[in-house]
């Protein structure tokens, strides 16, 4: 007779080997020490934000009195806003159009397209400025009124997060049933009524998924933004930046903890809506 | 026939790439009818089913339905609606709202929807079921969600592609009894695509059978299975013993011929034949005797080679002269006889020559 195998000595139980649990403590260490000491030291009555002396939550008050913090936020929050909106539309549209469709050169454009994503940011960057530079849009747009001087940062914001998108919702689309599309015909429905009622359903937590991750992208993105943004049109990553400059204070520790959290939510919402489902089998 | 509701007329379909998924096909569908298309995978009979509902175009030829020309018709607006072979259910609807997805797109009044989905959720079985999501069911309900779903557009012909193909085996025999019962009760013409003999045979009122993209025969059941005009619809139909043979002489309908393992035989046929032609035998007209037979028939002595036991038939291989093999089924017909013969048994196979079909092509 075999001998009975305890709980956790199966040959996939992995878990229980100690090297393993060493390497994944050591590893989730490295990763979030750093942001752990973060969000701690927002709770710290410090001045300088180096010694522990005791909690608080002054540091959220002050941050939250800083105008210029506030400002900042409020830029950035209007930039991700606007930019989720137009990269998710943009997004969507190239995704169906390179699912749905065959014309020459799609293969190239399909990589062409994915461009932005493995590009180094310092690069798009520089091509930024130089391209608002160069049509004299940094003038043109930094004199109109808020929020339309933030228009440069939008549209580059959008050429980073549109690509992201749309691979998001095409991968979603491969798995769709070209005959849901030919039942909806068949029953009646015109080409635009499909769409609709039958292709965008399917889509939706593709384009959830992706919009929300465009959203936390642009939100703390720094080197592209820090190209094209002027004296006026300050996010609060940049803010953050030019603050750090000048040593750490722990309302920058607050405004940055409030930013992760925004962060953290979106992406757990992303991930849950991007999940597998049962659906798109019909 | 009277007024046929689908005339298809020399229709071709050819495919970039030149491949010809359907050749030159002629098919005139009677009104009321339970109408199969059968062959094998690949013969083109799911792309003929596509081009009667418009999601595919012929490359020529003409299909008609109820007399008017459907060449530059959508699929959207013919008066066909189809169940597809995955159902196509749409997953992010209840089951009342899929039902209900044809009337709504073309504006129809929701107090209608509501009743007209409720009829037809009826007629399906499902009323209960109404606003469950189609992934909290099984695959049968999904198929009667399709069936109501497009037998509430009212069509004058239903088309279904491999209705049952995605059934089990129990549920397939109770889905077949209701798909001929719902046609009976609708009186809608139904036109069905399969590649199983079986489902053809038991529910059509007719049979086209299809090979390589061209129609084989079009013929009723019964037809079909004892008088096929060719060997691959013999063949297709059940099983068969295709006997090779020459034709030495005929008299009217009387044909003398010299067949393989079995020598010179008598048989008829209503054709003029000539040259070599194959004699079909269905191996239930077969009988085995372990005395030479007497009477007139077709036999020859041959050892059992084989007994497979399938409980209400026995299929009896037996190895005649000239490398001759015929199957013979038994009926089991007591509890301790089965098919009274041993394997390497020596025994006679006969039958009537009027169980023969001369088969030329």
């Amino acid at each position: 007779m075999a001998a009975q195998l305890k709980p956790g000595q199966g040959p996939l139980d992995y878990g229980s080997r100690l090297w393993l649990k060493i390497l994944f403590g050591a590893i989730f260490f490295l990763l979030y020490t750093p942001i752990i000491t973060l969000v701690a030291f927002s709770f710290n009555t410090d001045k300088r934000g180096i010694v522990w002396r005791g909690f608080t939550l002054d540091n959220y008050v002050k941050a939250w009195n800083n105008d210029a913090l506030i400002e900042a936020m409020v830029n950035s929050l209007v930039i991700a806003f606007f930019a989720t909106i137009i990269a998710t539309v943009l997004g969507a549209l190239a995704a169906l159009m390179l699912w749905r469709f065959r014309f020459p050169f799609k293969a190239g454009y399909e990589g062409f397209m994915a461009l932005p994503i493995v590009i180094p940011e310092i690069c798009m960057g520089v091509a930024l400025l130089l391209f608002f530079g160069w049509t004299g849009m940094t003038t043109a747009v930094i004199s109109t009124p808020w929020p339309l001087n933030l228009g440069n940062i939008i549209i580059a914001h959008v050429s980073f997060c549109f690509p992201f998108v749309a691979v998001v919702v095409r991968s979603r689309l491969v798995g769709f049933n070209r005959q849901l599309e030919e039942a909806s015909k068949d029953l009646g429905a015109s080409e635009w009524q499909t769409f609709w009622q039958i292709i965008v359903p399917y889509m939706k937590p593709g384009l959830i998924a992706g919009s929300l991750l465009a959203f936390t992208l642009s939100l703390d993105d720094f080197v592209i933004t820090f190209f094209t943004s002027g004296p006026e049109t300050v996010t609060f990553p940049v803010k953050v930046y030019s603050l750090v400059r000048r040593g750490v204070s722990p309302e920058i520790n607050a405004a940055s903890t409030v930013l992760i959290v925004i962060t953290v939510v979106a992406t757990v919402l992303a991930m849950k809506l991007q999940a597998p489902e049962k659906s798109g089998k019909g | 026939m009277t007024e046929p509701i689908v005339s298809i007329r020399n229709v071709e379909k050819k495919f970039p790439g030149g491949v010809i998924a359907v050749d030159n096909v002629s098919i005139d569908i009677a009104q009321n009818e339970f109408f199969a298309l059968l062959g094998p995978s690949g013969c083109g009979k799911t792309t003929l089913l596509r081009m009667i509902s418009g999601l595919e175009t012929p490359t020529s030829g003409q299909i008609m339905i109820g007399n008017e020309d459907m060449a530059l018709t959508p699929p959207n607006k013919r008066p066909t609606n189809m169940v597809f072979q995955s159902y196509a259910v749409f997953p992010h609807m209840t089951v009342a709202q899929n039902v209900g997805y044809g009337l709504k797109v073309t504006g129809v009044e929701s107090s209608e929807i509501k009743r007209r989905v409720a009829e037809a959720l009826e007629m399906v079985k499902l009323s209960a079921l109404a606003e469950r999501k189609p992934d909290q069911m099984s695959g049968g309900q999904r198929q009667r969600v399709a069936l109501a779903r497009a037998l509430i557009k009212r069509p004058k012909v239903l088309l279904l592609d491999e209705p049952l193909s995605a059934l089990d085996a129990k549920l397939r025999d109770g889905m077949r009894l209701e798909l001929t019962r719902l046609q009976e009760t609708v009186g809608i013409t139904f036109i069905i695509v399969t590649h199983d003999q079986d489902e053809a045979l038991s529910m059509a009122s007719r049979i086209a059978v299809m090979d390589k993209g061209a129609v084989q025969q079009i013929a009723t059941p019964a037809e079909l299975y004892e008088h096929p005009k060719s060997r691959f619809v013999a063949d297709f139909i059940g099983k068969v013993n295709l006997i090779d043979a020459k034709v030495l002489s005929q008299k009217g309908k009387a044909i003398t011929c010299e067949a393989k393992g079995l020598g010179r035989v008598e048989v008829s046929s209503d054709k003029q034949v000539g040259g070599g032609v194959a004699i079909a035998v269905r191996p239930e007209k077969l009988r085995i005797t372990k005395t030479e037979p007497k009477s007139s028939v077709i036999r020859l002595q041959g050892t059992v080679r084989d007994v497979a036991y399938f409980g209400d038939t026995s299929h009896v291989l037996i190895e005649g002269k000239d490398g001759l093999d015929l199957s013979v089924n038994v009926q089991n017909e007591t509890r301790s006889g089965g098919a009274g013969v041993e394997r390497g048994q020596s025994v006679w196979v006969h039958w009537a020559p009027e169980d023969s079909i001369i088969l030329t092509e």
